[in-house]
């Protein structure tokens, strides 16, 4: 090292202050569009088909019929009311990789309430009950991980993610008695309807998107207005800030933790009450995993997850339908997904940062 | 006992399927990157694997075993470093969020492995590549067959058994007793003395992290070619088996020589639910052996929460673990 350095590297890199609305919204579209155009190429090389006509027949799997659209609704509050759960633990840096877990504790709860008192219980108070043990059973599935965080600094990335597993086993477990001799479960109380969502303008999970919708609402509002969702934000950025200022940093984690499983076991009720009328090990269908993208995509803001959600949704509907049509298979759709999810992800970078290439001018702030 | 044996015979290469997808993530996680993606590797490893081998069988006129190997080994580890390389740019380099850039790449790997599976699979529910099954798992020849009890419960596997061990030993090796490996810990510990210590923190990055894909995809070729007797199916299985690899980072406290005897614990411990039965002499309800099924993970949550009670410095995850560096931010 006999000779220092004076050259200005090829490219510095220093930290955005703020990118305004527009550019955000540029940089994104600009990766969303990128994605596609790599997607088109994957396309074209391996089936020959012609990109755009692919494309078009994508917008099928969701905009030809209202039925189509409806499922569409409905699979979309699935993964956004996860997304919801999710958004108050990740805004506090608390990675809940668990939601998978949680949505099953919760909708097991749910189904054995259904299957145990349905036939002793008053509608109104059956219905009370399954949403009193979903969102304990969920909300347990949270606190525990938070416990081990808040007093001993576990990690929590990796311990929620081993929760999934043993919710999983147990929601196994219980399939298992509850079926008896029977090959499947088949949906749970199939003669009497007892626990099931009423229909609401034609369908049972209408009700389920009502639900979500207002806790979109709901959660925005905490997370930005509240007292508590202030706090969560401190802890977030920085916890020795919380600390200083007086806030509990410990309970806030539990508190917060309790809140995002609750929600999580919620959606397992309306999976089982509003959705499919049954449980199974895969009721959460990877939701869980998806909605950890959707909430840090969209930087907690709920409605920006509804917005990712639907184009999530869009994908995995228009895959299935490009698969149906050129009989292909669906796993198309987890590559579209993951080459658009990998630009998205990408393109944060942009909004974050900014390059400086040797020998430009300085700019003035 | 004839069941004992059994089970290890059982244990030992489902424990070398995971002892390669947590090799690969433990010399990631060193250099402070949480690489969640490890599923999606372990499938693009398996599957380039695969259809190399499956390609050269069927192309050939007068296909060898050794270049099968080869081919195989070759392929799955470009394919899943390459699954490292995407993996490395968007964390290191465009400093994208480590957790969410592993899921999407889980996802993407499961679907690039499925999706071009499926055209192989060409309307069949699985195809083979037989000689390179036959050419993995070829056993040792006198030490098989010559020793008893010794050859059936030690010698009997194909070599990439003996192969991970011997990375173990060489990981540990590098890990602690080399320049390389200390520079390579202080990276994930505070990459940001490192830095200014004059160590190239994204090179060292860049570098764990494409070689610990590369070790975790060879996991993946183990499990198609050689434990699923070289039979590719459209399958979720790897899935299952690339989180149970990054359980056992955590019960092996990120050493990788522990990795050796945790592997083939958890191998045990996953066909707890068919073997103990028998060997108590006992009969379980069914609903009982799912429930056994989750005894590796509550062991990997008992060994995470033992370790962060005791605050032991040696046994704690690198200190900037899933953290992305910025020089200028401090």
């Amino acid at each position: 090292m006999s000779d220092i350095k004076t050259k200005e590297p090829l490219i510095r890199i220093i930290k955005r202050d703020r990118a305004s609305f527009g550019y955000k919204v540029w940089v994104r579209a600009a990766a969303i569009i990128l994605a596609l155009i790599v997607d088109a190429v994957f396309i074209y090389s391996v089936t020959g088909l012609n990109p755009l006509a692919v494309y078009g027949v994508m917008f099928n799997g969701t905009f030809m019929t209202s039925i189509r659209f409806s499922w569409a609704m409905r699979d979309l509050v699935t993964l956004l009311c996860i997304g919801i759960a999710l958004a108050p633990a990740f805004k506090m840096r608390f990675w809940n990789i668990g939601a998978e877990g949680q949505v099953l504790m919760g909708g097991l709860a749910t189904a054995l309430v259904m299957v145990k008192c349905g036939a002793s219980l008053p509608t109104p108070v059956l219905f009370l009950v399954m949403f009193l043990t979903s969102v304990i059973a969920g909300g347990l599935w949270g606190f525990i991980p938070a416990v081990f965080k808040a007093y001993w600094n576990t990690n929590e990335t990796l311990f929620t993610l081993m929760m999934n597993y043993v919710a999983t086993s147990i929601v196994a477990c219980m399939t298992n008695i509850l079926r008896g001799k029977a090959s499947s479960l088949g949906k749970l109380n199939m003669s009497t309807q007892v626990g099931w969502f009423p229909q609401f303008l034609g369908q049972r999970y209408n009700i389920n998107i009502l639900i979500v919708v207002i806790l979109m609402f709901v959660m925005f509002f905490y997370l930005k207005y509240s007292k508590q969702g202030y706090e969560i934000t401190v802890v977030g950025e920085s916890e020795n800030t919380a600390r200083y200022a007086g806030i509990n940093v410990k309970w806030v984690t539990i508190r917060t933790m309790i809140i995002s499983g609750a929600i999580c076991g919620l959606v397992g009720f309306l999976i089982v009450a509003g959705r499919d009328q049954t449980i199974s090990t895969t009721s959460a269908g990877g939701n869980g995993f998806t909605a950890i993208i959707v909430a840090w995509l969209a930087k907690f803001n709920t409605f920006y997850m509804a917005l990712i959600s639907f184009l999530l949704i869009f994908l995995s509907k228009g895959a299935a339908e490009i698969a149906s049509a050129y009989s292909l298979n669906d796993y198309a759709a987890s590559i579209i997904e993951g080459v658009i999810l990998f630009f998205i992800l990408g393109s944060e970078f942009f909004i974050n940062y900014k390059m400086i290439f040797r020998g430009s001018k300085k700019e003035v702030h | 006992m004839s069941n004992l044996i059994a089970w290890i015979i059982r244990a030992i290469p489902f424990g070398t399927i995971i002892m390669f997808g947590s090799m690969g993530e433990i010399t990631t996680e060193k250099s402070g990157n949480l690489n969640l993606g490890v599923p999606g590797i372990m499938y693009l490893g398996g599957f380039a694997g695969f259809a190399s081998s499956y390609f050269y069988e069927k192309n050939s006129a007068d296909p060898k075993g050794w270049i099968c190997v080869i081919l195989a080994l070759v392929a799955a580890i470009a394919a899943s470093m390459l699954g490292g390389l995407i993996f490395s740019f968007l964390t290191i380099t465009l400093r994208a969020n480590q957790n969410v850039t592993g899921l999407a790449l889980t996802t993407f790997g499961m679907g690039v492995a499925n999706f071009f599976g499926v055209f192989i699979l060409n309307g069949a529910s699985y195809t083979a590549a037989p000689l390179a099954y036959a050419s993995f798992s070829k056993k040792i020849p006198f030490l098989s067959s010559k020793l008893g009890i010794l050859s059936k419960t030690v010698f009997s596997y194909g070599f990439l058994v003996y192969a991970a061990i011997i990375i173990a030993i060489v990981l540990h090796y590098v890990l602690n007793k080399t320049r390389v490996g200390l520079n390579l810990r202080a990276v994930g510990e505070n990459p940001g003395t490192a830095d200014a210590a004059g160590i190239n923190v994204t090179r060292y990055k860049y570098l764990a992290t494409c070689i610990g894909a590369g070790l975790s995809g060879i996991g993946g070729l183990y499990y198609v070619l050689d434990y699923n007797q070289g039979i590719w199916a459209t399958t979720e299985q790897i899935e299952a088996l690339g989180w149970l690899a990054v359980a056992l980072v955590i019960f092996t406290t990120w050493k990788p020589l522990n990795a050796i005897w945790g592997a083939y614990l958890f191998g045990m411990l996953y066909w707890l639910y068919q073997f103990l039965p028998s060997i108590l002499g006992i009969k379980v309800a069914s609903y009982v052996t799912d429930l056994i099924q989750m005894v590796p993970y509550v062991v990997t949550i008992v060994v995470l929460v033992v370790v962060s009670f005791r605050k032991k410095k040696e046994n704690q995850p690198p200190e900037s673990l899933g953290l992305s560096y910025f020089r200028e931010e401090r």
